[in-house]
């Protein structure tokens, strides 16, 4: 059995926002970057998998669709055990676009792992669009996957409750909080492991994207907070009706 | 305002620029780690006077003690900035837990890696790196601190094994130790290295109680009386106070690193508390007096981050000398403990509390300024460099 997870490469999540002139891209100077929560999640209980299924397991591979800039998010999941990664070296445009990309090496995989959500543009697409495009089973929402008698048993949240389903491979599961306790911190052995472990870069094939970025804006500014004095709820009214005008 | 908001580390230079993708890997983990389990019970622990020891075996499997020893020996084969950068990490938790990182690490394995025979290496190195075992080293004594070489612990040669006697004090790890690297004099007064391990008979290890720094941190004295140790428990590649003196070299590198994470821990908090806390309409960080303080912190956090840095580069290329070692440890430990209370003044009466770390960090920081030479030792080294002169002695 072989695994892939879909690794996204999103700024620091204390980043402080910011926008270029014309509000059409995202200032990326002096950010921190890191492994999408969600994706370090799924790949921390991919590792998990792998420990115990006893060699059911054999590889666990990691793949992303960025610039040379992002092989330090790369080698960091090699780094918490990762055994190979795939960098395809174009900009991650919109969700088509990376799932096209994503769809030229995704093949051949068992169980193929995305985050619900990249903690970047709120983007949550590439998973379900992958598995369309691959003609494969995906789930959404999972937040626990076990391997037994050669099968997956997944963990669905869903309202009230929660869903267990026995699916066949190959199957793309879209993961979220619960799927791994915390992410897996890289130790230092891992981390001089890394150096040597395979980092292939694939270069991409033409995919117009579905979507074109016009603006971003932020949101406004938070006003100041107008403190009344407790014998003068009367005021409390008038704020509300005749200025915010919510009443 | 919470004291466990995310922490930002000040890059005011881009400092960042000057390590490789593993290194900031490496610091990038140990923040982690730090973040999730030293910082939410470090407070605790700091107040009941108590190492947080189900730490250490946790610390063995990330690989913090030994980075730089060789794999084949259970260390992870990384280099002197990692090292640093490690040591920089555990101290924004606390310098107890970073002192408990150093001496294993540059105390314990280092002169076993660095002066033990192959059977020493492999039987201590790999149990001491994953914490199995717990290393301690004895140098000072009770009347011999700054100047070692008067110490009078000594061994004698009885012929299938040396018997030890003498005392050893201020010592991290002491009580909890497997092993012991005790520096002593033979019949020659010949300043020799031996590996005492607990249980040997005559061998104690009382604890160093009413601390007001370190206070997470163990500290005890080692006491040999007539101690029966077997002889291929002698360092056999080193003689003279160099070796001791190597390893204090090693443990000060890594000072230098580490007490950057303290400063830069108080002045993160103080920052946020800054900007903030209002008075008189407004943020406090607003006002000139609070924005000097933090303006001189960054300053000097920045001027030890490149000092720090080049001393990588520099122990990387093996050319690093004990003189600049000294140096930047004098002055990044005096910068922190400046910043440490520059920083508690900035919260006011909020900075005396155990909700925010300045305290505990500047208490800790008298200690980080007085071991492993003292400050004044330390400016002596300087100026023994400088003039070829030993005013220390």
């Amino acid at each position: 059995m072989k695994i892939l997870i879909l690794i996204g490469n999103v700024p620091d999540t204390t980043t402080k926002v910011k926008f270029n002139a014309d509000r059409t891209a995202f200032d990326a100077s002096g950010v921190q970057w890191i492994i999408n929560p969600w994706d370090e999640l799924a790949l921390t209980r991919a590792m998990e998998l792998k420990e115990t299924s006893g060699g059911a397991v054999e590889a666990v591979v990691v793949a992303n669709v960025g610039r040379a800039e992002t092989e330090a998010t790369l080698r960091k999941a090699l780094a918490i055990g990762a055994d190979k990664a795939i960098r395809i070296d174009a900009d991650p445009k919109e969700a088509g676009y990376v799932a096209s990309q994503l769809a030229t090496i995704a093949a051949g995989y068992d169980l193929i792992m995305a985050g619900i959500e990249a903690a970047d543009y709120n983007g949550n697409a590439v998973g379900g669009m992958l598995a369309e495009m691959l003609g494969m089973n995906s789930v959404s929402a999972v937040s626990g996957i076990q391997i037994e008698n050669g099968q997956l048993k997944i963990n669905r949240e869903i309202d009230g409750g929660s869903q267990v389903v026995g699916l066949p491979m190959p199957l793309v599961a879209i993961v979220q909080k619960g799927i791994a306790k915390e992410p897996r911190i890289p130790a230092m052995r891992g981390i001089m492991m890394a150096r040597s472990k395979p980092l292939e870069v694939v270069q991409p094939i033409d995919a117009a994207p579905m979507t074109n970025m016009v603006t971003f804006e932020m949101p406004p500014a938070k006003a100041a907070c107008k403190m009344i004095a407790e014998d003068q709820a009367k005021d409390l009214i008038h704020l509300l009706r005749d200025e915010a005008k919510v009443l | 305002m919470s004291a466990s908001a995310a922490y930002i580390a000040p890059d005011h230079f881009l400092v960042d620029e000057l390590f490789s993708e593993e290194q900031k890997i490496v610091r990038g983990s140990i923040r982690d780690w730090v973040t999730r389990k030293v910082k939410p019970v470090i407070e605790d622990h700091y107040e009941r006077a108590k190492f947080p020891d189900y730490l250490i075996r946790e610390m063995g499997e990330l690989g913090i003690f030994g980075p730089f020893i060789p794999v084949e020996y259970g260390g992870s084969g990384l280099d002197y900035i990692s090292y640093g950068l490690i040591m920089q990490e555990l101290e924004r938790g606390d310098s107890g837990v970073r002192s408990m990182a150093s001496v294993q690490t540059s105390l314990v394995m280092y002169p076993i890696h660095a002066f033990g025979s192959e059977e020493q290496r492999r039987k201590y190195l790999p149990k001491l790196a994953t914490g199995e075992m717990i290393g301690c080293f004895g140098l000072t004594e009770p009347n011999h601190g700054s100047d070692p070489g008067s110490m009078v612990t000594r061994f004698k040669d009885m012929g299938d094994h040396y018997l030890l006697n003498g005392a050893k004090m201020w010592i991290t790890n002491s009580t909890v130790a497997d092993v012991a690297v005790v520096w002593a004099k033979d019949e020659q007064n010949v300043v020799r290295g031996l590996i005492v391990e607990k249980g040997m008979p005559g061998f104690t290890a009382p604890e160093t109680h009413g601390k007001w720094s370190l206070r997470a941190s163990v500290t005890g004295e080692l006491v040999f009386d007539n101690v029966k140790v077997p002889k291929e428990n002698m360092l056999p590649n080193v003689k003279g106070l160099k070796g001791p003196l190597s390893c204090l070299n090693s443990a000060r590198y890594g000072i230098a690193w580490g007490v950057i994470g303290a400063a830069m821990d108080c002045y993160d908090s103080a920052l946020r508390y800054a900007l903030e806390r209002q008075q008189f309409g407004k943020p406090i960080a607003a006002f000139q007096l609070q924005q000097k303080k933090l303006a001189e912190a960054l300053t000097e956090i920045t001027k030890a981050q490149l000092l720090a840095w080049r001393l990588g580069v520099l122990k990387n290329e093996g050319k690093v000398t004990a003189a600049q070692i000294s140096m930047a440890k004098r002055n990044n430990v005096e910068i922190a403990l400046d910043i440490a209370r520059n920083m508690r003044q900035v919260l006011g009466a909020m900075g005396i509390t155990n909700d925010f770390p300045m305290m505990r960090h500047m208490m800790n920081l008298e200690s980080v300024i007085t071991y492993e030479g003292t400050h004044d030792v330390h400016l002596l080294i300087t100026g023994n460099e400088l003039t070829g002169i030993p005013a220390f002695k």
